[in-house]
């Protein structure tokens, strides 16, 4: 950055001493890397190519997994339910997002009163964040159902994103903690200074702080979790996973996975963008603060 | 409403030799021992009586698929693919080697009239996606009540239908479905399916019924089924009257079903291109043509149930 405003003050000090004399690079060192970069680039992929196609089952992958016409035949099926896996998606996300933190304020709660609190935040971590995913969904979403209790829905669907929600819940809340933990221990002593009672040193002093901190790792879980919705297809849920293997059951066609694949990969690379751009801002900020 | 009358015993009789297996007390499977291998001589019988009536027909073995010339995965055995674990009344007692069972009781009927003899039948287990999954296969076919359909062989080859299940309705007592006579009071219901089985297409064609939760396999969808999480499943009858005996005894077969006319029955599953169908085929004529396969259909896939029949 400081190199950048030398330069862009240069034409005011034409009066100074000579500026030094630019280095100029001849051809060969100018084209030669960019040269061997493409050179490269292209025998490798070309190698890697020529391997994949001359293997003999090559036309029937293509057929079987690249057939343009299953894909048509297949992309309204496939889309209605990657529907759902972005309805579920979005509303898990705003209540893992307030859950993780109610979580992770229990855990990181001091004194002998919030000890109840914080027991039941460590087993409810240890127990939610050591299950495979996929035994919660499948415990909550044929076993909760099963149960019957009265006023209780009995949707797959429903019971499976719980269980979705409480998993995820487990990983965020331990984020959010590593972000309050990485706040200075100074900012708590200067808001006891100040006279805040603990409630309003976390809610205006550590939490905001603690937040900022772990941005780009919460948005790295909601990426994960756009994924594992897809997990639901083992209850039944009609999502995009389910309808791409549906699809293929019937026609022995795995053309309607690549199908599923782009369509998680569209939403997906966005948000990882987004993420860069999220991260990346917060950090000129940082900067400038600091300068 | 009509009702039909099926027998029910020979399902029961097969539950209870299987239960009896199970519980490790010989003295109640034992008639199915016997009974199998009195099938097995007769047919062994039966084919000694075609070779002697066709003169330029070999004991065992048919012209121009001598198994010495067959084209097969590994020299001198009929290599078969199955599901892992496999399920009666298709396969008993989680044991294709065993012979008891609708599926591996055809196989080796078609294997002795190949003119293999039992020991060279090799099983190799597979999940359905394996089964459908490109490249080379490890077994010369699959058997695994895989159904025949054009949009699959397209990407593989199938022997011809040897056969072709009714469908039941299958349900608890207390279902919304129960004391249906028509398809149409049963579209509202809250259907569930076996993900690559033909009661998926069933319910969603024949029946018409939108949002068919679709599980990985038939225990999850029993379990649906169980815990209320569906109001019924459609399912091969055969395999309802098991189910019924042995796996969800709460259930119910509530109705047989109209055939799907798009349903063309089972066939055995081949990689594409793979020269051996001819003669399978060949195989699987003949022991059609001498009544084998329907022996085996009585023996193992016929039961006693009192239930409404739905036309229509």
């Amino acid at each position: 950055m400081s190199s950048e405003r030398a330069a862009s003050a240069e034409p005011a000090r034409r009066a100074g001493p000579r500026p030094p004399v630019k280095a100029t690079l001849s051809p060969r060192e100018r084209y030669a890397p960019l040269a061997i970069s493409v050179v490269s680039t292209a025998l490798v992929f070309g190698l890697l190519w020529r391997v994949i196609t001359s293997s003999e089952n090559w036309p029937l992958i293509q057929r079987q997994f690249f057939d343009v016409d299953a894909m048509r035949a297949s992309l309204p099926q496939v889309f209605s339910g990657f529907l759902v896996n972005m309805m579920v998606w979005v509303i898990a996300l705003v209540v893992i997002a307030v859950l993780g933190i109610v979580v992770a304020i229990f855990r990181s709660l001091t004194g002998p009163w919030a000890a109840p609190l914080r027991v039941f935040a460590v087993i409810y971590i240890d127990l939610l964040r050591g299950t495979p995913s996929i035994l919660l969904v499948l415990l909550f979403g044929l076993g909760v159902p099963a149960l019957q209790i009265p006023g209780m829905t009995t949707s797959r669907l429903f019971w499976g994103s719980v269980a979705l929600v409480l998993g995820y819940t487990a990983y965020t809340s331990e984020v959010y903690r590593s972000g309050i933990e990485a706040v200075p221990d100074g900012q708590r002593a200067a808001a006891k200074a100040l006279g805040l009672t603990q409630w309003q040193t976390l809610r205006f002093s550590i939490l905001p702080q603690a937040v900022r901190n772990v941005i780009p790792a919460l948005l790295n879980l909601a990426v994960a979790l756009q994924k594992d919705v897809a997990l639901l297809s083992v209850i039944g849920a009609r999502e995009a996973v389910r309808e791409a293997q549906i699809f293929t059951a019937r026609t022995f066609n795995f053309s309607s996975y690549i199908v599923a694949t782009v369509l998680f990969l569209l939403a997906t690379i966005p948000m990882a963008r987004f993420t860069d751009w999220v991260t990346k801002r917060d950090q000129e900020r940082r900067l400038q603060r600091t300068l | 409403m009509v009702r039909r009358n099926v027998r029910r015993s020979v399902a029961a009789v097969a539950a209870l030799a299987l239960i009896a297996v199970a519980c490790g007390d010989g003295d109640a499977d034992e008639p199915e021992v016997d009974d199998t291998d009195a099938s097995e001589e007769e047919a062994e019988d039966d084919a000694a009586d075609d070779a002697i009536e066709d003169g330029d027909e070999q004991a065992a073995g048919i012209p121009g698929c001598e198994v010495d010339t067959l084209n097969l995965i590994e020299e001198g055995n009929l290599t078969v693919g199955t599901g892992d674990p496999v399920f009666p009344p298709w396969m008993l007692d989680d044991d294709p080697a065993g012979g008891e069972g609708f599926e591996n009781g055809l196989v080796y009927e078609l294997a002795a009239e190949l003119g293999f003899d039992d020991d060279d039948v090799v099983w190799v287990g597979q999940t359905f996606e394996e089964a459908i999954a490109p490249g080379t296969k490890p077994y010369d076919f699959a058997i695994q009540q895989i159904s025949v359909t054009e949009d699959r062989q397209e990407i593989v080859d199938f022997s011809m239908v040897y056969y072709q299940p009714d469908k039941a309705l299958l349900a608890l007592p207390d279902s919304p479905v129960v004391g249906a006579t028509t398809l149409e009071e049963l579209v509202d219901a809250n259907w569930g399916a076996t993900i690559g089985t033909t009661d998926l297409d069933y319910i969603e064609n024949i029946i018409g019924a939108d949002g068919v939760a679709v599980f990985d396999d038939q225990a999850t969808t029993f379990q649906a089924l169980l815990g209320g999480n569906i109001d019924a499943t459609v399912v091969a009858f055969p395999t309802a009257l098991f189910a019924t005996a042995v796996q969800i005894p709460e259930a119910d077969i509530v109705a047989s079903l109209p055939a799907d006319p798009n349903d063309t029955g089972h066939g055995l599953l081949f990689e594409q291109g793979n020269p051996l169908v001819d003669c399978i085929d060949q195989g699987l004529e003949r022991i059609i043509a001498r009544g084998v396969v329907d022996d085996l259909v009585s023996e193992y896939l016929i039961g006693d149930a009192d239930v409404v029949e739905i036309t229509g």
